[in-house]
Order: structure tokens, then C-alpha cells, then sequence
């Protein structure tokens, strides 16, 4: 499987379906990476003409703007603008809630204009329309799951249902924690707090977060977030519990239901 | 003796109105101290917003009970002033009960139902004191609500008491007059409630019952012209401001964080110096980066500020504030309108600000509050009425990093990071799609 890079896609004089953004944890994180195979693999093998930018690629600059930033904000906005905008991209899918809030909110004021749609809309959309076929009886099937929602793609940006979707088609049993949807707690690494350590107070908030997700008594914790999944990997440790309950990406967990 | 309750009570209206009015010229003068920011788009959704928010309290039904018992208080307050309506026109007038003969049967039904709120009201403050008081509600309860802000809120809530007590005793006084045909008292069906009580006062001279109807009569309204002038200086003042505020709450998702068009441009005539309007000496003043003070808030952080009612639902959602850290949205709003009434204090001695060497951040809002967010949106989500916590904390943190370069060691490195690797890590741009070529490996 070879992963074509919107250069290549362009000297063969192609448009790809879909840019594939897949931001710094993503690219990076030995975590992250394994959601942005998975991802790319479904991609893949479901036919959807996608590329990255691969090299071309640079922070949205998400951590900087919300740190207070807006220098270092928008210098990155700029040059990812150029890039996007020099290769006529129009539709954005990527596996980061903080990258999807940025290319779908905050770019368009500085010229930046594409359809950008998160991984787990994509993947529902893939479903509903056929491309995704799903395993029978797949190893996900019955398992007690619940689901964590992150800030950006939930109360940012009001998506709560499409991640569900993909869930009830892996024939899970969803249950959900005590504070979801609109009420979700956060796993605590927005805001630029992924690259700090916290304030003082009595507990970490991914400590408080992955106690209430146990406290469902669900096997996996799904997810829709690289960082969200690494604060949440890190609170099933911090409890001792990550031989008996994972932390996985819905994209993963697709990943493993392809038929 | 008509006469003498006629002026008396002409002044008592007039003078409140006066220094309400006056105090309320002071809040619209402090809210304009802000920043110019247009939320006049979309007027359908925003009238959406205020009747769904503030006239439906859509969002106050996240918690059942005290939604249900804060809409007792809230329907009484509204529909209640009706009935003010006509205990102003009486003292006015000098007239008793002037809807009475207009209305004929239909009188009796109205009072009764005013009367039923009203023991609602009553009812629903008791309780709301002692979810306060003795239940100890822990949002209720919290540190930076200690002193002044526990107290307005008790204050009301016993000035609503002793409202809606001084309303019914009036009434069940009146009643017992009216049934024995004393003058001026117009004979009415039987109200409601009160009817049920008047056996409470049959043994009291006709004397004593004037002087208590009457001054249930005074007290009450003059309880309501005090009440008047105490709102806009307490958190009650949002049963005003709530309107206003929810009609210019945001439309945008939530997530979307407010650009800053001065940066957007430098850094464009930086990268694009063609680009740039020719230097000619008339660029105006360099402004500030981020918000200092709440002179550098836009007007609705400032409204939205005014509007708060303390209620604490923000503080309860915010995640740093659940795990022990000193952020708490709600001070954040409390601090925003402490500091704005100092600074419009300042003005009214000195005719403009005058520098007092104080600012928002550092004198009320410290640093490791701000540091704690994590730009969640709960305490967004969470406000009834449409109030931004976060909004204000967002332009703080700019001004922190960008004039004071006031940021942890930690940040310092991740901005470093992703100015020169491209990521908030210190990895090699190179490697960006490594990931890639091992899947080409792998297969």
C-alpha cells in the first residue's frame, strides 16, 4: 500500500476525493500513529481517493492560538493557507478534533475555505453509504463500551450523534457515563494543557475522567481524539486497569470490523 | 389624609426612579467602555436565542428541580407586576383596588392567581434559602462566594419573602374589611388564598386592620421601590440583563476561538510586504495584544459580566474547578464586574479614568487560574443565559503571552517547537509522513 502525497497527486495532474490532515499527534505520537494507520488503511481499502501533505504538512497552530499565541497562530495558519490553497484542496477529512475546530472554523476568516469533516462523520457517512462493510458478528459485538466525547467535536462543534452511529453499526453495547454530550467532561489536555504540566489541585483531571468511564464498567473506552486517548490511556494506568479495559480510536475499532 | 398618601408616595416613585435610572445610565456607560464588536447579524436566530433563553429558560431545565422552583419565582416576579401595575395606579390615584370594578368577577380570579404565585414564590425562596444555607448546595458554597456575594444573595431572597408576606397579609386584612363593609374597600369575590385566612384577623378592630392593610400596602411597595434601586448593584440585576445578553450570545460554534484581524495583517505584510499600506506616519497608536484590563473587553464580556447572576452552574461544569484548581468561570464573571464598578467609580470622581495602577489580570484574576483552562467550553455550555467565561480567560491568556510573554517554560518550548519543526514536538519535519512509508514497508 503505497500513500500518495498531494505532490503526487499533482505532477500526475490528479485531484484527490479527500486531503487526508493528519496533524501532529497523528503524524508523530507512537499512540496517534496507530489511529492514523487504521484510518489510512480503511481509506484504503474502501477505495477513497485520498492524499496527505505529507512533508508539506505543519501544525494548525491549535495549541499556540489557545495558549494566547496568535502570532505563532498565524503564521502557521498562513503557510498551511498557501499550501492548501496553491494545491486547490477542497475537502478536508482529519482524525484530530483540535485540527477539525481550527480548518473548519478559524481558517475560513483568513482565506482558508474547505469542506472539513472529522473522521467519525466520515466513517458513518462511509457506512450509511455501503463503502464500509462491517464484519458480522465482529469482535467488538456485545461488548459493554462507552464512549468519551471530545470538547472540540462535541460542545465546539455540536457532534455528538455521528461517532454513536458508528458505534451502535459495530453492534457495541454503548453505555454512557454520567457527564456526556453537552455535559462531557473534558480529558483534560485542551487548551495547550497537552503540552504543560497541570496546575495544583487534588487529582488530575484525566485521572477524574477515566475513574468515571471505569465506573460504567465498559471494557473499551472509545474515543475520537489523540490526546483525549492518550490522557485517557494514562488514567486506566493510573488505576491499574489497562490489562482488562482499552482506550481505543472508533477508527481503530473500524479498522479491526472491515469485513 | 388621602391627599398626604397621594404625594407621599408620588415622591417615594419618583425619587426611586430617579436613582435607578441613574445607576442604570452608569452600567450602560461602563458596558461602552468596552471594545466595538458587531453581533447585530442574524436577528431571527437571536430573538430565537432570547425567547428559547431568557423568556423559556430552556437551559435552567438541565437541572430539574431548581429550574422548576427558579420558574415558580420568575412567572411570579412577571405576572406579579401586573398587579404593581395597579398598587402604583392606586397610589397615584389615591384610589383602593382600581382594576376591582372594571374587571367585576373577573377581579377576584386574577388576585387569586396573583396569590398563588405569590405562596409559590414564597415557597420556592425558602426553599432556594435553605438549599443554601442548611443544605449547602456545594456550588452555592463556593470560596469566591464568601462575604458580600452570599449575602446579596440571602438578601434577596429574604426581601422576596417578606414581599410576597406583606402581599397576602394586605390581602387577607383586606378581605376581612371589605366583609364588613368599611369604605373604600371594595367588596370582591373571595381571593384564593387569603379567604382561607381571614378568620386569623376577625378579631381585630376595624382600626388595626387599616393599619395593618395599610401597612402592608406601604411597606410592600416601598419594599419594591427599595428592591428597585438595590438590583443594579447586586447579581439580581440579570432578571433585567438576561434578555439583552441572550439576544447577543454567540452563533457561532463554540469552538471557534475570535481572530485577531491586527495579527492576521502583520503577519501577512510580513510574509507578503507588497502587501503592506506604505508607512506615512498617520498608522495609529499601537493598540494592545489581548486584554489587560476590562477596558480592553469587548462590550458584551462587560454585559455578559453585569449579567451573571453567580449561579455557578459554569464553576460546577469546569473541569480544572472539579479537580481542585484555583479556576473557577464564575469568578472570573464576578472579578470582571468588581473591577469594571471600580474603574466606573474612578471615572464618576475624576470625569475619565484615571490610571490606579490596578488591572483585571494579576490584581483580581491571577495567573495559575488562567493557566488552568483547558478551553473545555463547559461553563459556555453550561450558562442559562448565555454568558462567555471563557471568551474573557482566552483574551487574558493573549495578553499574557503576547506583552508580558508571561508563560510557562513548557510553552515557551512548544512554541519554539512549532516554530521550527513544524509541530509541538521536538520532532524532525521529515519524519512527518515516516508513518506512511512504514505502511508502504509494512504491505
Amino acid at each position: 500500500m503505497h500513500i500518495k502525497s498531494m505532490a503526487e497527486y499533482a505532477a500526475n495532474g490528479e485531484t484527490p476525493e479527500v486531503l487526508f490532515w493528519v496533524g501532529c499527534a497523528g503524524s508523530f505520537d507512537q499512540r496517534a500513529q496507530k489511529i492514523t494507520k487504521a484510518f489510512a488503511q480503511i481509506l484504503d481499502k474502501v477505495g477513497v481517493k485520498f492524499a496527505i501533505l505529507g512533508k508539506e504538512e505543519m501544525c494548525t497552530g491549535d495549541p499556540a492560538r489557545r495558549s494566547g499565541n496568535e502570532f505563532l497562530f498565524q503564521m502557521m495558519a498562513y503557510n498551511n493557507i498557501q499550501t492548501m490553497n496553491a494545491y486547490g484542496v477542497k475537502k478536508i477529512v482529519t482524525a484530530c478534533p483540535h485540527c477539525f475546530n481550527v480548518l473548519k472554523n478559524e481558517y475560513p476568516a483568513l482565506g482558508g475555505d474547505y469542506e472539513v469533516i472529522h473522521h467519525t462523520t466520515f466513517l458513518q457517512q462511509l457506512i450509511n453509504d455501503g463503502r464500509v462493510r462491517l464484519k458480522e458478528g465482529g469482535e467488538f459485538k456485545g461488548k459493554k463500551i462507552t464512549y468519551h466525547d471530545s470538547c472540540y467535536l462535541g460542545r465546539g462543534n455540536n457532534i455528538y450523534e455521528a461517532p454513536r452511529d458508528v458505534l451502535q453499526a459495530l453492534d457495541v453495547e454503548l453505555v454512557e457515563m454520567k457527564r456526556c454530550k453537552t455535559n462531557g467532561l473534558c480529558c483534560g489536555a485542551g487548551g495547550a494543557q497537552m503540552f504543560k504540566e497541570e496546575e495544583a489541585g487534588d487529582t488530575r483531571i484525566n485521572f477524574e475522567r477515566s475513574a468515571e468511564a471505569l465506573e460504567t464498567g465498559a471494557t473499551i473506552i472509545a474515543a475520537n481524539c489523540p490526546f483525549c486517548t492518550t490522557m485517557l490511556t494514562d488514567g486506566v494506568k493510573n488505576k491499574e486497569k489497562e490489562d482488562s479495559v482499552a482506550v481505543l480510536d472508533i477508527a481503530e475499532m473500524v479498522a479491526k470490523s472491515l469485513a | 389624609m388621602h391627599l398626604v398618601q397621594q404625594i407621599l408616595f408620588i415622591l417615594c416613585a419618583g425619587i426611586s426612579v430617579y436613582f435607578f435610572s441613574k445607576k442604570v445610565g452608569e452600567i450602560r456607560r461602563n458596558i461602552k467602555l468596552g471594545k466595538d464588536e458587531d453581533l447585530t447579524d442574524n436577528p431571527s436566530a437571536r430573538w430565537r436565542n432570547m425567547v428559547l433563553m431568557a423568556l423559556g429558560q430552556q437551559k435552567m431545565f438541565k437541572k430539574p428541580i431548581p429550574a422548576l422552583l427558579h420558574l415558580a419565582v420568575y412567572a411570579g416576579f412577571v405576572i406579579i407586576n401586573v398587579e404593581i401595575l395597579e398598587i402604583f395606579l392606586d397610589g397615584v390615584f389615591g384610589v383602593h383596588r382600581l382594576f376591582a370594578p372594571m374587571l367585576g368577577g373577573l377581579y377576584a380570579y386574577l388576585i387569586g392567581f396573583f396569590e398563588v404565585l405569590a405562596a409559590l414564590v414564597l415557597i420556592a425562596c425558602v426553599v432556594f434559602l435553605i438549599r443554601r444555607n442548611v443544605l449547602k448546595v456545594k456550588r452555592l458554597n463556593q470560596s469566591e462566594l464568601e462575604g458580600w456575594p452570599r449575602n446579596d444573595a440571602n438578601l434577596i431572597l429574604i426581601t422576596e419573602v417578606v414581599l410576597m408576606s406583606l402581599f397576602l397579609i394586605m390581602n387577607t386584612a383586606d378581605q376581612v374589611l371589605q366583609s364588613r363593609g368599611v369604605e373604600h374597600y371594595t367588596l370582591t369575590e373571595p381571593f384564593w388564598i387569603t379567604s382561607n385566612f381571614t378568620g386569623m384577623f376577625s378579631g381585630l378592630s376595624d382600626g388595626a386592620l387599616i393599619a395593618i392593610e395599610r401597612g402592608g400596602w406601604w411597606l410592600h411597595i416601598i419594599g419594591i421601590f427599595l428592591f428597585l434601586n438595590y438590583l443594579p448593584y447586586s447579581k439580581h440585576l440579570h432578571i433585567v440583563l438576561a434578555f439583552p445578553n441572550a439576544y447577543y450570545t454567540r452563533l457561532r460554534p463554540q469552538g471557534e476561538m475570535a481572530n485577531m484581524k491586527e495579527i492576521q495583517n502583520e503577519v501577512l505584510y510580513m510574509m507578503q510586504p507588497e502587501l503592506a499600506p506604505p508607512a506615512d506616519g498617520s498608522q495609529p497608536a499601537q493598540q494592545r495584544f489581548g486584554a489587560r484590563d476590562v477596558m480592553d473587553l469587548s462590550w458584551k464580556n462587560l454585559l455578559d459580566a453585569y449579567s451573571c447572576t453567580e449561579c455557578g452552574r459554569c464553576t460546577s461544569a469546569c473541569p480544572a474547578n472539579a479537580t481542585g484548581k484555583k479556576l473557577s468561570p464564575r469568578k472570573i464573571m464576578m472579578d470582571t464586574r468588581d473591577r469594571l464598578e471600580e474603574v466606573g467609580k474612578n471615572i464618576n470622581a475624576n470625569k475619565s479614568f484615571v490610571d490606579d495602577g490596578k488591572s483585571l489580570v494579576h490584581d483580581y484574576i491571577s495567573v495559575e487560574e488562567l493557566r488552568a483552562c483547558t478551553t473545555c467550553q463547559a461553563c459556555v455550555e453550561a450558562c442559562p443565559v448565555g454568558i462567555e467565561p471563557l471568551s474573557i480567560i482566552n483574551q487574558l491568556r493573549r495578553y499574557l503571552v503576547m506583552e508580558e510573554s508571561n508563560s510557562p517554560q513548557e510553552w515557551n518550548l512548544m512554541f519554539g517547537n512549532v516554530e521550527n519543526n513544524m509541530a509541538p514536538w521536538k520532532f524532525s519535519p521529515d519524519e512527518r509522513d515516516k508513518w506512511a512509508e512504514e505502511m508502504s514497508a509494512e504491505a
